[in-house]
C-alpha cells in the first residue's frame, strides 16, 4: 500500500494509505478528544468531537472518519475547533439529564472528563429535560437512557467484537434511542449473552452493572483490544 | 380585630422559613405557624431510578447531614435486599454517625446558639452571630469549630470526603477505616473531650441566669420518640423505636420500624411543605411528639458511656418524669457529643473495624424497605417502594424537623405568649422567638445562607390580609 505524507499542526508525518487522520495524529503524539471512538470496533463519525480543519475545505472534518491523502494539511486545535467542541459538549449534556454528583460513573466518565479538559464551565443552552426510562430487567446489567450520548460503541460491540448483534439503535435525532433485540426489556432479549461488553465499552453512567452506586462504575476498556487483537492478529499479549 | 404576626425569614437556622402569629380580638397570642417555605420534591423525582442510586441522591437533600440520609438509604437498601450486613459494615456505618452527631451538634451549639447564650438575647442582630462569638471569645469559637471539625474528619476519613460521601452502600460499605485514619482520630479525641467540657460549663452557666427561657421556651407536655437498644440504652443507628409521655412512662416500646406507618400518621397542612407526622393511637394533633436529642434522652435509661451516663443523671433530675423544656435541647446535645466520642473511642480499639468484609450481595428480594436511622435532629425514615426490578416506584421520607413542626408551632406561641400583648411587635419577643426554634436547630433542606445575615420581617396582617403594620431589620 502506497504511504501518503501530510502536515498536522506543522508537523510532517506519513503513513499508509487508508489510514484516517485520527489514527495518524494518534501515532504521531498528537491527543485529539474523542467519544464515540473505541479501540478495537469501527468508527462512525457520531459524536463530532474529533473535527479537524483541512485546508482547502470550508467544513470540518470528523478525523476518526476522514482518510488521509498526500499533501493535506491538517489543524487539529483551534479557536474555531474549540468552540465548536465546546458547544458539542454543552449540547450533548443539554440533550439527556446528565447529573454528574450523583451517577455511578462520576469520577469515571469520558464525556465528565471531556468537559472539564475542553473547559466547559457551563452550559448555555437550556436543558431539554426529556423523560427517559431505567432498563433494570437484566440480571447482570442496567441501562440509563437518560445518561445515553447515542455514541453506539455498545452496538458495534456487540455485533462486531461478541457477534450478538443485541444492541440496536431505535429511532431518529433526539429520540433515537438503544434498543436490545426487537426493542423488548433487555432482560427479555433472547440474543444477549451477558457478556458484559457492550458495559465495558459505554463512555458514561448509562449502561452499568446492576447495584452500581455512585462513582462505582469503573470500566477495563483493554479488553476489548486486547480480544480484538487476539482474534484477529492471533496476539494474546495484554 | 383578630390579625396576624409574620417573622420572615428566621435566620441562623438551616433552610429558609417564615413563622405566623396569630391574634385573637383582645390583642393576645392564639396560635402560631412556623411555615417551611421552601419546594424540594425528592420524593417525587427519584421515583424511577435503581434503588441503588438512592445513597447517593438523598444525601443531596442537605449539606448539614448528608451522612443522616446516607445511613437511613442505605438501610432501606439492605431491606429491599433482605440481609444482613456484616458486622464490620454495621460499626463503620455507626462510626461515621458518632462522627455526624459530634459536627452537626457542635454547629448547632457554637455557631448557631452560642452567640445568644454569651452576648445575650438583646445584642444587636449584626454582632450576634458566629463572627460576634469570634470577636468576643476567640478561643470559644475556635475549639467550637475544631470540634465541628474533628467531627468532619470521621466522616472524610471513612467515606473520603466530608460532605456527601457515597460509602454506605445497600447491602454495607464500600472501604473499611485505615490504620492511619484510626491514629489520626485517636491523636485528635484528647482535644474534642475538652472543648466538650467547655461547652458543658458554659451552657451549665447559661443555665443559671436563663431560668424563664427554661420555663417558656417550648415546656409543655408532649410524647417523646427514639430509637433504644432492647435493654433501654441511648441509640442512634440500630434498635426499636419507643414513645415515653411527659411523665416518663414508656407507652410502646421495641416498636419495628420497618412499621412506622402503623403507629405513625402524616397530616399534611396548607401552611407548610412540611409534613407533620403524629403519633397514629392518639390521633392528630394529641399525637404530637418530639424527635431529637431531647428525645432520644428522654426515652433511654443510660446513654451505655460513663462520662455521659454521669451527665445524663443531672439531665434527667430536671424534669418530673421527662424532660419538657426545649431550651433544654441544648444540654441533651451537648451529652450526645460526649456520648458520641466516647463511643468513637471505644470502636478505635475494635479491630473489626480494618476488616475488608464490608458488603452483602443480593438481588431483590423485598418490594419495600425502610431505614431508620437518628439524624442529629431526630429520627430519619427513608421508606421505599421498588418494582421487581429495583426500581423506585414510591419514596417516602420522615424526617426529624418535620416530626417537630407541631412542637416547633407551640414553642412559637408559648413565647409570644409571654412578650405580645396589644398591638405592637416588641423587638425582644422576635430574637426569643427565633431562639426558641433555634432549640430544635432545624435543618429545612441544604440551603447555604450567611450567618445571622438575613433580614428579618415581621408584619401584622389583618384576616382580610390588610397589612397593619410592618417591621424590618437587617
Amino acid at each position: 500500500m502506497a504511504a501518503k505524507t501530510l502536515t498536522i499542526d506543522g508537523k510532517q508525518v506519513s503513513a499508509e494509505e487508508g489510514a484516517t487522520i485520527l489514527e495518524v495524529a494518534t501515532d504521531a503524539g498528537i491527543k485529539l478528544p474523542t467519544l464515540c471512538h473505541l479501540d478495537g470496533v469501527y468508527d462512525v463519525g457520531a459524536c463530532r468531537l474529533c473535527l479537524v480543519e483541512v485546508a482547502g475545505i470550508g467544513k470540518l472534518l470528523p478525523a476518526c472518519t476522514t482518510k488521509i491523502s498526500e499533501g493535506m494539511d491538517v489543524k487539529t486545535d483551534s479557536e474555531r475547533l474549540r468552540k465548536y467542541r465546546r458547544m458539542t459538549l454543552e449540547l450533548l449534556f443539554a440533550e439527556r439529564n446528565h447529573v454528574c454528583a450523583v451517577c455511578v460513573a462520576n469520577g469515571h466518565c469520558e464525556l465528565q472528563t471531556l468537559a472539564y479538559s475542553q473547559g466547559m464551565d457551563h452550559v448555555r443552552y437550556d436543558y431539554s429535560t426529556p423523560k427517559w426510562s431505567v432498563d433494570a430487567t437484566h440480571r447482570l446489567f442496567g441501562m440509563d437512557h437518560n445518561r445515553c450520548i447515542l455514541c453506539a460503541r455498545c452496538v458495534r460491540v456487540c455485533w462486531h467484537i461478541e457477534g450478538a448483534g443485541t444492541k440496536n439503535v431505535s429511532g431518529r435525532g433526539a429520540k433515537a434511542t438503544i434498543i436490545s433485540d426487537l426493542n423488548q426489556p433487555w432482560g427479555d432479549s433472547e440474543t444477549c449473552t451477558a457478556c458484559g461488553k457492550c458495559v465495558m465499552s459505554c463512555p458514561t453512567g448509562a449502561l452499568f452493572y446492576q447495584g452500581s452506586t455512585v462513582s462505582e462504575m469503573e470500566r477495563d476498556r483493554t479488553k476489548l483490544e486486547f480480544i480484538v487483537n487476539a482474534r484477529e492478529k492471533k496476539q494474546w499479549l495484554p | 380585630m383578630s390579625k396576624r404576626i409574620v417573622i420572615d425569614p428566621v435566620t441562623r437556622i438551616e433552610g429558609h422559613a417564615k413563622i405566623s402569629i396569630f391574634m385573637d380580638d383582645a390583642g393576645n397570642v392564639s396560635d402560631a405557624i412556623f411555615h417551611v417555605v421552601e419546594f424540594r420534591g425528592f420524593e417525587k423525582f427519584c421515583e424511577g431510578r435503581p434503588y441503588s442510586e438512592m445513597p447517593g441522591i438523598t444525601p443531596r437533600i442537605c449539606g448539614i447531614c448528608p451522612v443522616s440520609h446516607l445511613l437511613a438509604s442505605a438501610k432501606a437498601g439492605d431491606a429491599i435486599m433482605a440481609v444482613s450486613i456484616p458486622p464490620a459494615a454495621d460499626k463503620l456505618r455507626r462510626l461515621m454517625n458518632l462522627g455526624q452527631i459530634v459536627q452537626s451538634h457542635a454547629l448547632s451549639f457554637f455557631h448557631l446558639s452560642a452567640p445568644d447564650f454569651l452576648m445575650g438575647w438583646d445584642t444587636p442582630q449584626a454582632q450576634r452571630n458566629v463572627f460576634g462569638l469570634i470577636a468576643a471569645n476567640a478561643d470559644l469559637a475556635r475549639a467550637g469549630i475544631r470540634l465541628r471539625q474533628f467531627g468532619q474528619e470521621v466522616i472524610e476519613i471513612l467515606g473520603g470526603k466530608k460532605i456527601h460521601p457515597a460509602w454506605a452502600v445497600p447491602g454495607g460499605v464500600r472501604s473499611p477505616l485505615t490504620e492511619a485514619g484510626r491514629d489520626k482520630i485517636r491523636a485528635w479525641l484528647p482535644e474534642t473531650f475538652a472543648t466538650t467540657q467547655v461547652a458543658f460549663d458554659l451552657f451549665k452557666k447559661t443555665l443559671t441566669t436563663h431560668q424563664r427561657e427554661v420555663q417558656i421556651f417550648g415546656n409543655f407536655p408532649s410524647l417523646f420518640m427514639g430509637l433504644v437498644a432492647p435493654d433501654g440504652t441511648w441509640e442512634h443507628h440500630g434498635g426499636k423505636l419507643r414513645f415515653t409521655d411527659s411523665s416518663g412512662s414508656i407507652i410502646a416500646d421495641q416498636l419495628d420500624p420497618q412499621k412506622y406507618y402503623e403507629f405513625i400518621g402524616e397530616s399534611v397542612q396548607n401552611s407548610s411543605y412540611l409534613k407533620s407526622p403524629y403519633y397514629l393511637p392518639l390521633g392528630f394533633p394529641d399525637g404530637m411528639y418530639r424527635v431529637g436529642p431531647l428525645a432520644r434522652l428522654n426515652v433511654c435509661e443510660q446513654m451505655g458511656v460513663p462520662k455521659a451516663d454521669a451527665e445524663l443523671k443531672n439531665f434527667k433530675q430536671m424534669g418530673r418524669g421527662a424532660v419538657t423544656s426545649s431550651f433544654l435541647y441544648h444540654y441533651a446535645r451537648l451529652i450526645e457529643i460526649l456520648a458520641s466520642l466516647e463511643y468513637i473511642e471505644r470502636y478505635l480499639d475494635d479491630p473489626d473495624l480494618l476488616s475488608g468484609n464490608l458488603r452483602a450481595d443480593a438481588g431483590i428480594n423485598n418490594l419495600r424497605g425502610v431505614g431508620v436511622s437518628e439524624a442529629p435532629r431526630g429520627t430519619l425514615f427513608h421508606d421505599y417502594t421498588v418494582d421487581a426490578n429495583g426500581l423506585l416506584r414510591k419514596v417516602n421520607l420522615i424526617v426529624a424537623t418535620g416530626q417537630n413542626n407541631l412542637a416547633m408551632n407551640q414553642t412559637v406561641a408559648q413565647i409570644a405568649r409571654h412578650y405580645v400583648h396589644g398591638n405592637d411587635i416588641p423587638e425582644p419577643m422576635l430574637n426569643r422567638i427565633e431562639h426558641g426554634i433555634r432549640c430544635y436547630d432545624p435543618c429545612l433542606s441544604c440551603s447555604t445562607h450567611a450567618v445571622g445575615q438575613m433580614p428579618l420581617l415581621v408584619r401584622l396582617i389583618a384576616p382580610d390580609g390588610t397589612v397593619l403594620n410592618e417591621m424590618a431589620r437587617g
